[in-house]
């Protein structure tokens, strides 16, 4: 129960953390990534205050053998720069260049009864299904 | 030469929005010890054990309710969406199979992996960074937009 709840309230302040920095809209996204046009680096400060924030806390959970609630820390163990990483970050990419949304701002704006961000939400859960299919085609080979 | 937009650049609600995120990113990664990354969480739905799901969930909810509380006590800030509905279609198919694909999005690599200062998150974030840069290069400046 304090495990979905301390995910609801991360769910919040990081919504409220999209908002306020004008990352929820998509426009903005795109003024950061046109930098031939007039470039507004407002998403690189975006990226800096929460990393900022972040590098203390995997400080801290580097410190400790279990969280706060007493569980087992999941950490993604993968090291390898492969071709699944680097192709899949150039199709995100494209698709956010395209309509300035990544997965979190698409979510608030869908909260915010924007009917594209619904669109765009069911499209991308859509693409990621696909994906879940692909790999079960790629296992039985 | 870049020309920067110093009418649309934000920095202090950019910082503090951000340190918000990282807020965020800290709650869920002490007390459930997860990562925040919003495109493994949600696609996680889809596959994951049944006990799995609730945490997930909430998180998810979390983000979709933000707007809604926000507005109980200010007005919403804009979200201007200007692509068309084909355009708003292929990008969520590009993000929703790309970041499945590249484990991450810009919240699991580019703020948690850059915070745990992992290679990888680095080349993934490098890389989406340019496939953006690029995409919007190309929709604004070579085509003319959409």
């Amino acid at each position: 129960m304090a495990f979905a709840f301390m995910s609801l309230l991360a769910g919040l302040v990081f919504g409220a953390g999209l908002l306020i920095s004008g990352m929820a809209n998509p426009e903005k996204v795109l003024g950061f990534l046109d930098i031939a046009g007039l470039w507004d680096p407002s998403l690189a400060l975006v990226m800096a205050g929460a990393i900022a924030v972040g590098v203390i806390a995997f400080r801290i959970a580097g410190t400790r053998s279990q969280t706060f609630l007493g569980k087992q820390f999941r950490l993604p163990a993968k090291k390898d720069i492969d071709k699944r990483l680097v192709i899949g970050s150039v199709l995100f990419g494209a698709g956010w260049g395209l309509a300035g949304f990544c997965p979190g701002p698409a979510l608030v704006a869908m909260g915010a009864g924007e009917h594209k961000a619904v669109i765009f939400v069911i499209a991308m859960l859509f693409g990621m299904a696909l994906f879940e299919g692909l790999e079960k085609v790629r296992a039985k080979r | 030469m870049i020309d920067i937009g110093w009418a649309q650049f934000t920095p202090w609600t950019a910082l503090g929005g951000g340190a918000l995120i990282g807020i965020a990113a800290s709650v869920l990664l002490l007390f459930n010890g997860r990562i925040a990354g919003i495109s493994g969480i949600l696609g996680g739905i889809l596959t994951a054990e049944r006990t799995d799901i609730p945490w997930r969930a909430a998180f998810i909810g979390g983000l979709l309710l933000a707007p809604a509380i926000w507005m109980l006590v200010a007005e919403l800030p804009p979200i201007e969406i200007n692509a068309g509905y084909p355009v708003i279609v292929i990008a969520g198919l590009l993000v929703g199979i790309g970041t499945r694909y590249g484990s991450g999005c810009t919240s699991g690599h580019g703020v948690c992996g850059l915070s745990r200062f992992s290679l990888r998150s680095l080349v993934a974030t490098l890389t989406f960074m340019t496939a953006g840069f690029c995409t919007v290069y190309v929709v604004r400046h070579l085509i003319g937009g959409f």
